[in-house]
């Protein structure tokens, strides 16, 4: 009892501000960053690593970096990081060596896809599973002609021309969606009591996990076209996409299986007993249950595919990371290897965070109901 | 204070339930194992139309797996059952008839925690019986008045509490229209203060003459209701009779041991 703190009537007693040092910034410092001698010590020290770090990087990456130029003339100072090399390989770089008067081809299928996907976050659209079937089956079909060409009066364009962010974008695309329902399919016969079916998708799995993607695409590429017949060629990009859409369903399986052994029993049991045959029992009270659960895990595995597919170089292919490769090496620009890595993370992780954005937002929306 | 086998308050039934003469469960010299586990002998039953059994017995005695055997949710391996005439056997078209007459409640409710309560009513009325979107949700609120919590509705299964999980469960039940309603410890999973809003929508049911097998503890519930008592330990029908006989006058020794340790005087 303090006699400088005046006294209130009992039942009177106004509502005062709570203490400077527990709110506002203040108090944010001191509870998390200073609660206790131990955590200001690692407060500080981790102050100082990043008043050592990134000074410099922001020197290197922004302030002393020529932007202008088209010859590495424009970059005799090397203090600073020489952009005008990305800038001069730009257009190679997101499109590989596809023509330039036919990358309006490409942009308008980007644009399309980023409209239809747009139309999936308006809130209160009725139609959303519509968007979802044009992504699905009407999309591939337009891009294909798009990128592939040969009807409609548009040139065609040999896939070895195809490379750039375009190229990892067509694999990454193609492996994500395919990987999901084929290890779904995957991870239910796995789980099935038919024994031929069940035997089936275990070999499937254990062979494509075991392999490195790197051999898969080797043999793909090499050991492939020895089996087959005179003269018959396969596309050497069908061939890539095939195996890294394997390999994906087989890790995507072992996600998948994992949250549907996670179900409680007792959900199978409740659906069996209303009458739902396997098929309805999956799809309408398992599957959104079982996928909901392991969302962390699918999106991992896109993640990891999506940067997965930069291994496409060894067979002759030259994606987002060959492409900045290749530039580093013309005898014009040696020396701006940094300059091309620091892009190309900086490229793969726009779209990684995006992809791991997004993801929260789906958790969180489809968090309905199961919080108590 | 009593163990955990109390007698809740249960009102008598106000209408007079008949038991028809027509049968809906058959079951002959019926046999199950689970691997070496001998876990149902000889079982021979039969349940005709209206009737309400109550089973009870020591845990491990088989009761939920012999109820769970009506609707498949276990397979037997030796004997006949047969549900509304129709066999059980590995046939699926079969099997799926019979779960469509048969209404199931669970222990722990088994809700679908990822739809609303009037989607979990609606869902199999919908997808099995293809029964238009509107109708089923009539259907859906007619049966969620009748278990008391029509405004609930909306609201998903994890916001709901156990007593009320449980009704929605009965009625989810309910709107596939079962001839015969199966009951596994419905109230064991409940805090005493829920189990008599349950026991009371269960009293309603019989009420409106709906065959039921119930296994449970709830002797008020055995004695007020049942037509037939059945005790089961290790696996066997060791004695079944009316409510009154059976409490007053078991026959067989175990009986008498089991009802010596539940029953509070």
């Amino acid at each position: 009892m303090s006699d400088t703190a005046p006294t209130y009537e009992t039942g009177h007693h106004p509502d005062l501000p709570p203490p400077v040092t527990t709110v506002g910034l203040l108090g944010w410092l001191r509870a998390n960053l200073f609660s206790s001698w131990l955590n200001g010590l690692m407060t500080i020290v981790g102050l100082l690593f990043v008043l050592w770090l990134i000074p410099p990087l922001i020197e290197w990456a922004i302030i002393k970096a020529h932007w202008a130029g088209d010859t590495r003339e424009a970059c005799t100072d090397r203090s600073g990081a020489c952009w005008v090399f990305i800038k001069v390989w730009f257009r190679q770089l997101m499109y590989g060596r596809y023509p330039a008067d036919q990358i309006w081809r490409i942009d308008t299928a980007y644009v399309i896809a980023v409209a239809a996907g747009a139309l999936l976050f308006v809130p209160g659209f009725r139609k959303k599973h519509w968007v979802a079937v044009f992504l699905l089956v009407g999309f591939p079909i337009i891009a294909y002609f798009l990128f592939v060409g040969g009807a409609f009066g548009l040139p065609t364009v040999e896939t070895p021309l195809w490379g750039g962010l375009f190229l990892t974008l067509v694999i990454g695309a193609v492996g994500i969606v395919a990987s999901l329902p084929i290890g779904v399919v995957l991870a239910l016969g796995r789980r099935s009591s038919m024994p031929v079916v069940k035997a089936c998708c275990i070999t499937f799995i254990e062979f494509w996990r075991g392999v490195p993607l790197i051999t898969v695409l080797f043999m793909a590429s090499v050991m492939f076209p020895l089996f087959l017949p005179e003269g018959m060629n396969f596309d050497k990009l069908i061939r890539a996409l095939l195996g890294v859409m394997f390999f994906s369903s087989a890790y995507m399986a072992e996600v998948v299986r994992g949250g549907l052994q996670a179900l409680p029993k007792g959900q199978y049991e409740a659906a069996q007993a209303l009458g739902l045959n396997y098929w309805k029992m999956m799809a309408l009270v398992i599957l959104p249950q079982a996928l909901k659960m392991v969302i962390p895990g699918i999106v991992n595995t896109f993640i990891g595919l999506f940067k997965d597919t930069t291994l496409v170089l060894i067979i002759g292919l030259f994606d987002f990371l060959g492409m900045i490769q290749l530039a580093g090496t013309n005898p014009d620009w040696l020396g701006f290897a940094v300059e091309g890595y620091v892009f190309a993370a900086f490229g793969f992780w726009v779209f990684c965070f995006s992809m791991s954005r997004y993801s929260q937002h789906l958790e969180k929306k489809l968090a309905t109901g199961h919080k108590r | 204070m009593s163990d955990s086998l109390q007698e809740h308050d249960v009102r008598a039934p106000t209408a007079k339930m008949t038991v028809s003469d027509e049968v809906a469960i058959q079951m002959v010299s019926l046999h199950k194992w689970y691997g070496q586990f001998h876990v149902l002998k000889d079982i021979n039953l039969t349940v005709n139309k209206g009737e309400r059994i109550v089973i009870c017995g020591p845990s491990g005695s088989g009761k939920s797996t012999l109820i769970r055997c009506i609707n498949r949710l276990e397979e037997h391996q030796r004997g006949k059952i047969i549900v509304e005439g129709i066999e059980l056997s590995g046939d699926l078209k079969h099997i799926e008839q019979i779960r469509r007459e048969v209404g199931m409640v669970f222990q722990h409710f088994n809700l679908f925690p990822h739809l609303t309560v009037l989607e979990n009513c609606t869902l199999a009325p919908i997808w099995v019986r293809r029964t238009p979107k509107a109708k089923a949700e009539a259907s859906a609120m007619k049966y969620l008045e009748r278990v008391k919590i029509p405004e609930q509705a909306a609201k998903f299964p994890g916001q709901l509490s156990g007593g009320q999980q449980q009704r929605v469960a009965i009625a989810r039940s309910l709107c596939m229209n079962p001839k015969i309603m199966l009951f596994d410890e419905p109230t064991s999973a409940l805090d005493p203060e829920m189990i008599a809003e349950v026991l009371d929508v269960m009293v309603n049911l019989a009420e409106s003459g709906m065959t039921m097998i119930c296994v449970t503890h709830e002797m008020g519930f055995a004695r007020k209701v049942a037509n037939r008592v059945i005790f089961m330990d290790g696996g066997e029908i060791i004695e079944q009779n009316e409510p009154e006989e059976f409490f007053h006058n078991p026959q067989s020794d175990r009986t008498k041991l089991f009802l010596s340790q539940i029953l509070h005087h």
